[in-house]
């Protein structure tokens, strides 16, 4: 049951990142990767990681993804533009990125990793025990991911400001 | 006594700095005062040295030490001890009366000032020569004296070919010294010192090592032949008569040319023990006398006709020192400093009397307008030639005595190159003072006596050329009284084998009665030819056969020129060219280019392209990956 | 589930490790190979989120909740530089009327 459901919640995942690849239409990709965001959460449920499936969907699936819709609806970048680079660094890239799969897998086979002793109640995804660890042994990098966040925003806000004096005022849209 | 001997070495130095640096500024009279007194300061404390020159050697100065590294140890010491004493008193006192006369000489010169400081600076350097305690210190004077050389030879910068002179007068020096400088080398090898004192004394012990010594002597030698103008090494000294004439009296004719004459006479107990190299150097010193006798017959320039006598006289040196007579080469030298200084300084008076005319084809019947010169002149000429009881004829018969108890044969040669000395010095001083003037009317009409700052030094020198053969009257005509030079030297190592042959008392006689008769019968016959029958050197173009020949010099300005220097600069020409313009810089420079052109090649990574740069990383990422699976 | 100690004896970690190197590989093909520049952050989400997995699995199979705090971590991480990067690309867009990365190559030596 459990082997089936990995390996369906697998399948989704694989196939949709390469419709990401693959598709012509951005907004195509977006979508497809909403998907293979799922199928992933999926896969933390599977691993009894609660939380972060939780979490996963809303901030992923439904804020950054939401995010990069509006974005591209905002630059109206769904028209038809050359999506591919040539086909020179097309082959290459797929050639590479088979490269970087082979090598990996190349240097992690064999790796021989035994679940630990210690891993039998497999109760640290709940979010009752990932709380304690955050907020015992990880409160300072979470406090400063916090003054993180900030200067994103502060950056994203400046970055998208408006310059008075800016002469692109022809452009109605923006 | 230990203070005075570093002062009588700085009085010169200070002379040198005074005139150097404040001469330009200061009134002509007062530079050269103080150039004089620092010379005559240094006379003074010589004169004083000598007289506490006592018969057990030395002393011994050490100023500071110089180098000190590991076992090698050289310290900045100074000797003067009997042999080093009659230098020193023979450089002051000629240098004196020398520094007295250029006053006069190059009063209109205004370069004054310049030539005083050069001057001094020689004797400084000439004296380190000479009080040297250890060979490097006086390789250190010897150098300086080439040093002066050139710089006093190519006086007249402005004109070139005086500097080429100069510039052949040093070139030709370091080539013998080279030769001194690896002899200096195996003597440190050998002795593991390089002071006199230790070298001797730990000769004795040495006995085995005949060859290697004979090597050291040679290299000696060669450094001599070099400062000392023997063959092959001798064409320096008269193109060096471009060189002002008090510079030509001191420098080449008393001082300088005789440091090589010192060299040996210092080494003699070095020599003693080589007996090839001893061969050698009177060969060669002989060779010398004779072949540049021969040139000096057919000079017309009156200074290139003494350039060669001394290049002549000083092989009759060598000659000496050749066969073992170290005292007679000495007292040579003294004589010889004395009448070749006069000589030249007689010269330099009748050029400044003649407005700078110096053929003496085109002088003549001098004497009447220049008596002082005219009659000091007399008593150098005949002091050289050898005329009884003046002090060449002494010297020059020890040496030829000395020279027939060692061979017969040798004793001819030397007889005939003295012979062939008093022709050649007879013409210069028949044409030059005899007959009518044979120069222009304004040559005529500027004829003086030169002023008496220059003939006070002429008169000095003239009286001690009459009278300096008092100073080794041979045995058999003075009985125990004669021969002081000897004994003075007798306490000197190495000079105390200085009387090498022993005659009988008649050979003495006849060997004295040949050469008078024979300098007797120069004179006669030169007088015939050049005042009664009036004969006059030809002009160059009519000069024919062997006469051209050795009016030529032999041509052998000419062979070193086709096989050495022209091989030289046309090899440094291509070692130019093409080692160094094209190899080197080209290689230098290739480094340059290449750097260019590969940075011209790394710059295309730079594209821009986001995605050719992210290729990159994964690439990069791929070789990582792989690198830490391999390793 | 309320455990996790099926999938740890049902499927070993190898799989996830498989799982996690293809997606890798595709988001990194996938910024190799598309001229939209969103389309490229978004590959490069697709990444983020591989690495994500494998974070987890191992969380899990090595019973430490460091694995999971990372992944928490990760993903802060991810959402301030995909809102940045978005208002760069904007502000892109403003300037050069493209997002098309193959003609931003105003860097170039």
């Amino acid at each position: 049951m459990v082997a089936f459901l990995f390996y369906v919640l697998s399948a989704v995942s694989v196939l949709c990142a390469l419709l990401v690849v693959l598709m012509r239409n951005p907004v195509h990709s977006v979508l497809s990767l909403i998907i293979a965001f799922f199928a992933i959460a999926g896969h933390y449920v599977l691993l009894n990681a609660q939380f972060l499936a939780i979490v996963h969907v809303i901030v992923y699936a439904g804020a950054i993804m939401v995010l990069f819709l509006f974005v591209l609806m905002i630059l109206n970048l769904n028209k038809a533009a050359p999506p591919y680079q040539t086909t020179l660094v097309k082959v290459m890239g797929a050639i590479a990125g088979g490269l970087l799969l082979v090598t990996m897998v190349a240097s992690l086979k064999h790796s021989a990793i035994q679940p630990v002793a210690g891993a039998e109640d497999g109760q640290i995804g709940l979010v009752k025990n990932l709380g304690k660890a955050l907020f015992t042994e990880y409160v300072v990098p979470f406090e400063i991911s916090s003054i993180l966040f900030l200067a994103a925003m502060v950056g994203a806000v400046t970055l998208g400001m408006r310059n008075k004096k800016d002469n692109s005022s022809a452009i109605t849209h923006l | 006594m230990q203070q005075l001997i570093p002062t009588i070495l700085l009085l010169p130095l200070l002379g040198f700095l005074f005139s150097g640096l404040l001469g330009g500024r200061l009134p002509k009279t007062v530079v050269g005062a103080v150039a004089s007194l620092a010379v005559l300061g240094a006379f003074l404390g010589s004169l004083y040295a000598f007289g506490q020159a006592g018969p057990q050697p030395e002393w011994t100065v050490k100023v500071f030490q110089w180098v000190a590294v590991g076992d090698f140890q050289i310290d900045f010491g100074l000797l003067v001890d009997r042999l080093s004493v009659w230098m020193m008193l023979i450089i002051t006192g000629i240098g004196f009366l020398i520094h007295v006369y250029a006053i006069g000489y190059m009063h209109s010169d205004p370069g004054f000032a310049r030539f005083f400081a050069y001057l001094n600076l020689f004797i400084f350097f000439m004296l380190l020569l000479v009080m040297a305690d250890n060979y490097l210190i006086m390789f250190f004077g010897w150098e300086g004296v080439g040093l002066c050389s050139y710089l006093l030879i190519g006086f007249w910068f402005q004109n070139e070919s005086y500097g080429k002179a100069a510039r052949k007068a040093f070139i030709m020096n370091r080539i013998g010294d080279l030769g001194l400088l690896i002899g200096i080398f195996m003597l440190f090898q050998l002795f593991g010192s390089l002071n006199y004192q230790d070298i001797f004394s730990r000769l004795p012990a040495m006995r085995m090592a005949e060859g290697a010594l004979t090597v050291v002597t040679l290299l000696l030698f060669i450094g001599a032949i070099g400062k000392s103008a023997q063959i092959p090494l001798y064409t320096w000294l008269p193109d060096a008569m471009a060189g002002p004439t008090p510079v030509s009296a001191l420098i080449h004719a008393a001082t300088m040319v005789t440091a090589g004459i010192y060299l040996l006479v210092r080494s003699s107990l070095l020599f003693q023990l080589a007996p090839i190299t001893l061969e050698i150097v009177t060969y060669v010193g002989l060779a010398t006398a004779l072949f540049a006798a021969f040139i000096g017959l057919r000079q017309n320039d009156i200074k290139k006709v003494l350039a060669y006598s001394t290049v002549s006289q000083l092989g009759l040196m060598f000659l000496a020192l050749g066969v073992g007579a170290y005292t007679s080469a000495m007292f040579h030298l003294t004589t010889h400093a004395f009448f070749k200084a006069l000589l030249f300084l007689g010269a330099g008076s009748v050029i400044h009397a003649m407005g700078g005319e110096q053929d003496i084809r085109r002088m003549g019947g001098l004497r009447a307008a220049l008596p002082v010169t005219y009659w000091t002149f007399v008593a150098g000429t005949l002091a050289i030639i050898g005329f009884p009881l003046l002090s060449g004829f002494f010297s020059k018969d020890e040496i030829l005595a000395q020279v027939f108890a060692h061979s017969p044969i040798l004793w001819g040669l030397a007889l005939l190159s003295s012979a062939v000395t008093a022709v050649y010095m007879m013409r210069l001083f028949f044409l030059t003072f005899f007959g009518d003037f044979r120069g222009t009317p304004e040559q005529r009409g500027h004829l003086h006596e030169s002023p008496a700052v220059m003939t006070w030094p002429l008169i000095a020198l003239a009286i001690l050329s009459v009278t300096g053969g008092v100073l080794q009257i041979p045995a058999f005509l003075a009985g125990g009284n004669g021969q002081w030079l000897s004994h003075w030297y007798q306490t000197l190592p190495g000079l105390a084998g200085g009387h090498v042959g022993h005659l009988s008392h008649t050979a003495e006689w006849v060997l004295m009665g040949t050469t008078t008769l024979v300098v007797l019968a120069v004179m006669w016959g030169s007088y015939r030819a050049y005042v009664i029958r009036k004969k006059l050197p030809l002009a160059d173009t009519q000069v024919r056969g062997i006469e051209l020949w050795a009016a030529q010099k032999f041509y052998i300005d000419e062979l070193y020129d086709a096989i050495l220097v022209r091989p030289l600069e046309k090899l440094s020409g291509i070692l130019y060219h093409i080692a160094d313009n094209r190899v080197i810089d080209g290689s230098v420079n290739l480094i340059g280019v290449v750097m260019t052109r590969l940075s011209q090649f790394f710059r295309l990574v730079q594209n821009g392209n986001t995605s050719y740069y992210l290729f990159g990383m994964v690439l990069g990422l791929i070789l990582i990956l792989l690198l830490n699976y391999i390793i | 589930m309320n455990s996790a100690i099926p999938v740890l004896q049902a499927i070993p970690i190898d799989n996830y490790l498989w799982l996690s190197a293809i997606l890798f590989s595709i988001g990194v093909a996938g910024v190799l190979m598309r001229r939209n520049a969103i389309v490229l952050l978004m590959c490069i989400e697709l990444m983020l989120n591989a690495v994500n997995l494998l974070f987890a699995a191992f969380s899990t199979y090595l019973g430490d909740a460091s694995g999971q705090i990372m992944v928490f971590f990760i993903m802060v991480v991810a959402a301030a530089e995909a809102s940045v990067g978005l208002a760069i690309l904007v502000m892109i867009y403003r300037n050069h009327k493209t997002v098309d990365v193959s003609f931003l190559d105003k860097l170039r030596g």
